[in-house]
C-alpha cells in the first residue's frame, strides 16, 4: 500500500536528478536573468532627476496603458565615438591578454602534464596558489614591483642595464601585466585537464610512424586540443572584456575599457539608461563567440 | 567475411637471412627490477616471430625497444645490418600495431593511413596509391572517409594494421593484436591476420600472452617470464618438448611429476606419487642422479578399465572429476598416493571403451616412454 502511494507521489514530484541540474538554473534566473531583464527595461528608458534617475518605459494614463521607448541610447552606443572606442578597446585588451595567456599557459600545461605524476599535482597547485589572496590585494601588490622605485626598477637600475626608470604601470604595459597575471589560471586550469587525458600512446604511434616530436605536437596534439583551447580562451576573454579593476589600476588613465565607461554613465553621469545600454550590447557582443563555440562543438559530436 | 585457411606452409624462407633480426644480450631496467634481462635472440627474415608470457614478463618491453619507445641499458638490436638501438624511433624502419590501435581519432580512416608516408615526405600521388592499395589489402577501402570512431573494433584493427604496413617496414611490430576484439571473432582474425601478412611477406614479431594466438600465428616462439626467454623454438617443438616447467606449464597444461633417477642407463625415474617407475624414453636433461621434473600431456595418456599389461609407464585410480569439452573429455583421477592426475580422452576413444568411465570408477592408465619430457629447471 504504501510503496503504491509513495510511486505515486513520486511520480509528479521532479526527481533527483532534475533538481540538480534545476537548482542552478533557477539561481541564474533570479539572479542573473531577471536583473538583466531590469537592465534591458532600464536602456529603452531616458534619463530624467528623478529616483529611480530614468523615466518609467509604461505608464498607466486615463485608463490606456502608454509605452515609451528610446533606441537613442543604442544608437549612441553604436555610433558614439567613446562608445565605439572603447568597446574597440576592450575587445583589443581582451583578445591580446588571451593570447599571451595561451602563449604562456599553453606550454606551461604541456609540460606539467607531460611530467611525473607525483610532481602535477604540486605544480598544478602553485598555479593555483594567487587565488589563496584577495584579488583587489594582488592587483595593488603589482603595484608595489611595478613603480618607479618600485622592485623591477630598483633592479634593473641596480644592475646598470638602465639609467631611467621603466614606465611601466599606468599604461598598456601595466594593464597587460595585470590582465595575464590573473587570467592565466582561469586558461590553464582547463587546459590542463584535457592535457593530462589525452592518450600518450597517440604521440608514441605518431613517432612510430616517422614523425618528429614537433611534428607529432602540432599533427596530434595541437589539433586534439583544440576544443581546450577554445574553450579556456573563452573563459579568459569574456570576463576580460568587462574587466574594471584590473584597467583602473594599473591601466593608463587615457585609455578607456568598456567597463570603465559603464561605471562612470552609472555613477558620474546617473545616465542609468546609456548604461544600460551598453550592458546590454556587451552581452549580445560576447553572445558571439559563445555561439559560435556551441555550434563548433555540436558539429564535431554530432556524427558520434 | 570469407577467408582462405589455406595459407603457405610455415617457414617457406626459413634459410633466407637467418639473422635478419638480432637481439643482442638487451638489459632494461625499471628503477632496480630488470623488466628484460640479458635477452638475445635472432628473427629469420620474413618470419612471425611470438614473444609468449603472461603480464609483466617483459615480452611488452622487449617490443618497445625494437621500436624505440625504450631504449635498452645494455646490449644492441640489428636490424638487416643496421645497428637501430640509438636510433630515435622515428628513424627506424620498424612500424608497430599498437594494443589500443591508437588510431588518430581526428583523423579518418585515410589520413590515419596516410600519416606514415607523409612524414617521409612522399610525393602526394604515390601516397594516395599506396594508401589506396594498404586499405584494399584489409578490405577497407570503402570505409576510407570514415573517423576511427565510426568502425567495429575489428575495423580498427584492420585500419591500424594498413597504416603499419603502408611504410613497408622491415620489421612489423604487433603488441597483443586480438586482446581488443571479441572472442568469437579473434580466432577467425588470426587466420586473416596472418595471411596478410605471409602475403606481404613482412617480418613480424608479435606480442601475446595467448598460448593459442602464438600458436596459429607464429612460425616461432618464445617464452618467457621475469624478463628472460626460458625457451625458444616452433610451436610443435615447443609444445612436444618443453625445456622447463614454466613452458610445460604456460602452452598447453600438463602433469609434473618429481622424480629420481636411477642412476643407471635405463633411465628409469621413480616417482613417489606413481607406484611404477617412469621410463623415459630420450632423458637429455635429466641431471642422472639428482631430481628432475617429467611433464606428462594430459592428451597422451591412454585410460582404460582394464590393467594395462606393462610393467613402467602406468598409473591406477578412481575418477574424481570428468567434463564434457565438446571434441575430448577432460578426467581427472585422483590416485592412491593422493596425486590428481589430468586426462584429455577424445571422443574416438571414449567410445573405443566398452563404456564411458564415471565417477568413482577404478581407472588404469598408462603412456609411452616418448611421451615423458624431462625437464632442465
Amino acid at each position: 500500500m504504501s510503496s503504491v502511494a509513495a510511486s505515486r507521489v513520486g511520480s509528479w514530484l521532479p526527481s533527483g536528478r532534475t533538481l540538480v541540474i534545476a537548482a542552478p538554473f533557477a539561481f541564474l534566473l533570479v539572479f542573473f536573468m531577471v536583473p538583466f531583464a531590469a537592465v534591458l527595461k532600464i536602456s529603452f528608458a531616458d534619463p530624467q532627476m528623478s529616483v529611480p534617475p530614468y523615466t518609467p518605459i509604461a505608464e498607466l494614463k486615463d485608463g490606456y496603458l502608454h509605452f515609451t521607448l528610446t533606441l537613442a541610447h543604442y544608437r549612441a552606443v553604436l555610433t558614439d565615438a567613446l562608445y565605439v572606442g572603447s568597446y574597440l578597446y576592450s575587445i583589443e585588451v581582451a583578445a591580446l591578454t588571451t593570447l599571451i595567456c595561451l602563449l604562456v599557459g599553453y606550454p606551461a600545461c604541456y609540460l606539467i602534464a607531460r611530467s611525473d605524476p607525483s610532481r602535477r599535482n604540486l605544480l598544478i597547485m602553485a598555479v593555483m596558489l594567487p587565488f589563496w589572496t584577495s584579488y583587489l590585494i594582488r592587483v595593488y601588490a603589482w603595484i608595489g614591483l611595478l613603480k618607479n622605485q618600485g622592485l623591477i626598477n630598483h633592479f634593473l637600475l641596480w644592475t646598470r642595464l638602465i639609467d631611467q626608470p621603466l614606465k611601466l604601470y599606468h599604461n598598456n604595459c601595466g594593464l597587460l601585466i595585470g590582465m595575464v597575471y590573473n587570467y592565466l589560471p582561469y586558461l590553464m586550469l582547463p587546459l590542463y585537464a584535457h592535457l593530462v587525458k589525452m592518450d600518450v600512446t597517440l604521440l608514441e604511434a605518431a613517432r612510430n610512424l616517422g614523425a618528429k616530436p614537433w611534428q607529432a605536437f602540432f599533427t596530434i596534439t595541437l589539433p586534439l586540443s583544440r576544443r581546450a583551447i577554445i574553450a579556456s580562451s573563452l573563459l579568459v576573454f569574456i570576463p576580460a572584456v568587462g574587466e574594471y579593476v584590473i584597467p583602473e589600476i594599473l591601466g593608463g588613465s587615457n585609455s578607456l575599457m568598456i567597463g570603465r565607461v559603464m561605471w562612470d554613465d552609472f555613477f558620474v553621469n546617473t545616465d542609468w539608461p546609456s548604461a544600460s545600454a551598453a550592458t546590454a550590447a556587451m552581452v549580445v557582443l560576447l553572445l558571439l563567440p559563445m555561439a559560435w563555440f556551441q555550434r563548433l562543438q555540436r558539429r564535431e559530436t554530432a556524427p558520434r | 567475411m570469407t577467408f582462405d585457411a589455406t595459407r603457405p606452409q610455415k617457414s617457406p624462407c626459413a634459410d633466407l637471412q637467418p639473422d635478419f633480426v638480432q637481439i643482442i644480450d638487451v638489459t632494461k631496467k625499471f628503477g632496480d627490477a630488470p623488466a628484460v634481462d640479458h635477452v638475445s635472440l635472432s628473427i629469420r627474415k620474413k618470419e612471425l616471430f611470438a614473444l609468449l608470457g603472461s603480464s609483466g614478463c617483459g615480452k611488452s618491453t622487449l617490443l618497445r625497444l625494437m621500436a624505440g619507445l625504450e631504449t635498452p641499458d645494455s646490449g644492441r638490436i640489428v636490424v638487416d645490418g643496421q645497428d637501430i638501438t640509438r636510433l630515435p624511433p622515428y628513424q627506424r624502419p620498424v612500424n608497430m600495431m599498437f594494443q589500443s590501435y591508437a588510431l588518430f581519432p581526428h583523423m579518418t580512416v585515410e589520413a590515419n593511413a596516410a600519416y606514415g608516408l607523409k612524414r617521409e615526405g612522399v610525393a602526394k600521388a604515390e601516397v594516395r596509391e599506396r594508401v589506396a592499395a594498404a586499405l584494399d589489402l584489409v578490405q577497407m577501402g570503402k570505409y576510407a572517409q570514415r573517423k576511427p570512431h565510426q568502425l567495429s573494433g575489428g575495423q580498427q584493427q584492420r585500419v591500424a594494421l594498413a597504416r603499419s604496413l603502408v611504410k613497408r617496414p622491415k620489421l612489423l611490430l604487433l603488441d597483443e593484436p586480438m586482446s581488443a576484439l571479441d572472442k568469437k571473432i579473434r580466432q577467425q582474425t588470426q587466420f586473416e591476420l596472418g595471411n596478410i601478412l605471409y602475403a606481404v611477406g613482412v617480418t613480424c614479431v608479435l606480442v601475446t600472452h595467448d598460448q593459442e594466438e602464438a600458436m596459429t600465428m607464429a612460425d616461432r616462439l618464445a617464452v618467457m617470464s621475469d624478463g628472460r626467454i626460458l625457451q625458444m623454438g616452433t610451436p610443435n617443438e615447443v609444445y612436444e618438448s618443453p625445456t622447463c616447467r614454466f613452458a610445460a606449464e604456460f602452452i598447453g597444461s600438463t602433469n609434473l611429476f618429481k622424480g629420481v633417477a636411477a642412476g643407471d642407463a635405463s633411465g628409469l625415474f621413480h616417482c613417489e606419487d606413481l607406484d611404477a617407475p617412469l621410463q623415459v624414453h630420450d632423458p637429455v636433461n635429466a641431471r642422472m642422479n639428482g631430481p628432475a621434473q617429467i611433464s606428462l600431456r594430459p592428451e597422451r595418456i591412454t585410460m582404460s578399465l582394464q590393467r594395462a599389461e606393462q610393467e613402467f609407464n602406468w598409473a591406477v585410480g578412481k575418477v574424481e572429476q570428468y567434463a564434457y569439452m565438446g571434441s575430448y573429455t577432460l578426467y581427472y583421477v585422483r590416485l592412491a598416493s593422493g596425486r590428481l592426475m589430468a586426462v584429455d580422452m577424445s571422443r574416438m576413444a571414449v567410445r573405443a571403451m566398452e563404456r564411458a568411465p564415471d565417477y568413482g570408477d577404478t581407472v588404469y592408465l598408462s603412456w609411452g616412454p616418448d611421451t615423458l619430457v624431462v625437464l632442465a629447471t
